[in-house]
């Protein structure tokens, strides 16, 4: 009697395992961790896709009136916060500025900037930390061009090149404080900006 | 993994005792699950924490050079005004004296509103001969009551539309005026 061939339900699945563990490896390389901010905005739409660079960028926050100031590298954070430093006589320890690499934005006076790195690591991102903003209204306590300032000397002087200028404007703020950001970046001759925004097609 | 134990639960009776017969394949199944479930999990994160940007590019305050200044054509120059509560409006030529006596006409956002008449003003240029960067120029005046979704809409009715030449600028106190 001609016995039925008995086909095995199982398939091989290396080949398979091999595949998804390369493109898994794939995609946890290239992905980008997102980082906290202290202010989460809500971005406008547009229909460009210019990609945004990820080093040598200033990106400035806008919300409420008050801007949130970020710096993206590490060694970056270190040299604009002491040029900083001296600026405003501030002294700060080895200890402060390990804390104040690991903020990836923030909004404070520089001379409240010592009690905030005085809290536990955990707490330095909690938006209540940050409630005032960089201040900037009043010319004669400009720091955000201070530190806009300080971090284009900075990275020209270690790295022979522009910083660039990202703005983060929330879709509902006032368009006078979006202006009022750009007029205190061009008189410094910053006149190139990423507006950072959604995407969507050009169809509304 | 129900491969991993493949003796059957037998080996009663006065058999010899013969050693296991192991089977080298794994189930991975499971572990193919996972990895794709992660997978999906690493694209659909990267794609969307990569927001876009917009260029902006303004022109240099300081050393101005008076020479560099050049004269504009007043059916060429068309100037956006956006106020407060997402309200638009645009004029050809100039504020005092507008081309073909048509003062400063409401808009409204979008593909039926703004976008239409830039693209009819561009039409008009291109049958005069006017193209590119000799075409259109649109000046962008904005309140500093209106929101900065307002002025990238308008920003970015330029890059939809194609207008090679357009500068944010300042308002007027006759303009804001009319804002109001």
């Amino acid at each position: 009697m001609a016995k039925m061939k008995k086909s095995s339900t199982r398939i091989d699945m290396t080949a398979m395992c091999d595949v998804s563990f390369l493109l898994l490896t794939f995609f946890v390389l290239t992905s980008t961790a997102k980082t906290p901010e202290v202010h989460p905005v809500d971005l406008p739409n547009s229909t460009k896709e210019t990609k945004i660079p990820t080093s040598d960028i200033v990106t400035l926050t806008v919300d409420e009136e008050k801007v949130y100031f970020g710096l993206s590298g590490k060694d970056d954070k270190i040299d604009v916060l002491e040029r900083m430093g001296k600026e405003y006589n501030v002294q700060f320890t080895k200890e402060e500025i390990e804390k104040f690499t690991t903020m990836e934005n923030f909004g404070v006076d520089i001379r409240e900037l010592k009690q905030l790195l005085a809290k536990p690591v955990g707490e330095l991102m909690k938006p209540e930390n940050h409630l005032k903003g960089i201040p900037f209204q009043d010319s004669l306590n400009d720091q955000l061009s201070a530190w806009v300032r300080h971090s284009r000397e900075s990275t020209y002087a270690r790295k022979k090149d522009f910083v660039k200028v990202a703005i983060k404007g929330n879709a509902e703020e006032k368009f006078g404080t979006v202006n009022k950001v750009v007029q205190i970046l061009q008189e410094q001759r910053q006149n190139r900006f990423y507006l950072v925004t959604g995407l969507r097609d050009s169809d509304f | 993994m129900a491969e991993l134990n493949t003796d059957g639960g037998g080996g009663k009776g006065g058999k010899k005792v013969r050693s296991k017969k192991q089977n080298a394949g794994v189930d991975l199944t499971a572990m193919v699950d996972l990895a794709f479930l992660l997978i999906t999990f690493f694209m659909l994160t990267t794609s969307l924490s990569k927001p876009q940007s917009m260029e902006l590019t303004m022109p240099d305050k300081k050393d101005v050079d008076v020479t560099e200044k050049q004269e504009a054509k007043e059916s060429k120059t068309m100037t956006i005004l956006i106020g407060k509560d997402n309200s638009l409006k645009y004029y050809m030529g100039m504020f005092d004296n507008p081309y073909q006596e048509v003062g400063p006409t409401d808009a409204t956002y979008g593909k039926e509103g703004i976008r239409k008449v830039i693209l009819q003003k561009m039409a008009n240029l291109k049958a005069a001969g006017f193209e590119g960067k000799d075409g259109l120029l649109v000046l962008i005046k904005s309140t500093d009551e209106a929101t900065y979704t307002n002025m990238i809409d308008i920003l970015d009715e330029m890059a939809i539309t194609g207008v090679k030449l357009y500068a944010i600028n300042d308002m007027t106190d006759a303009e804001k005026e009319i804002m109001q």
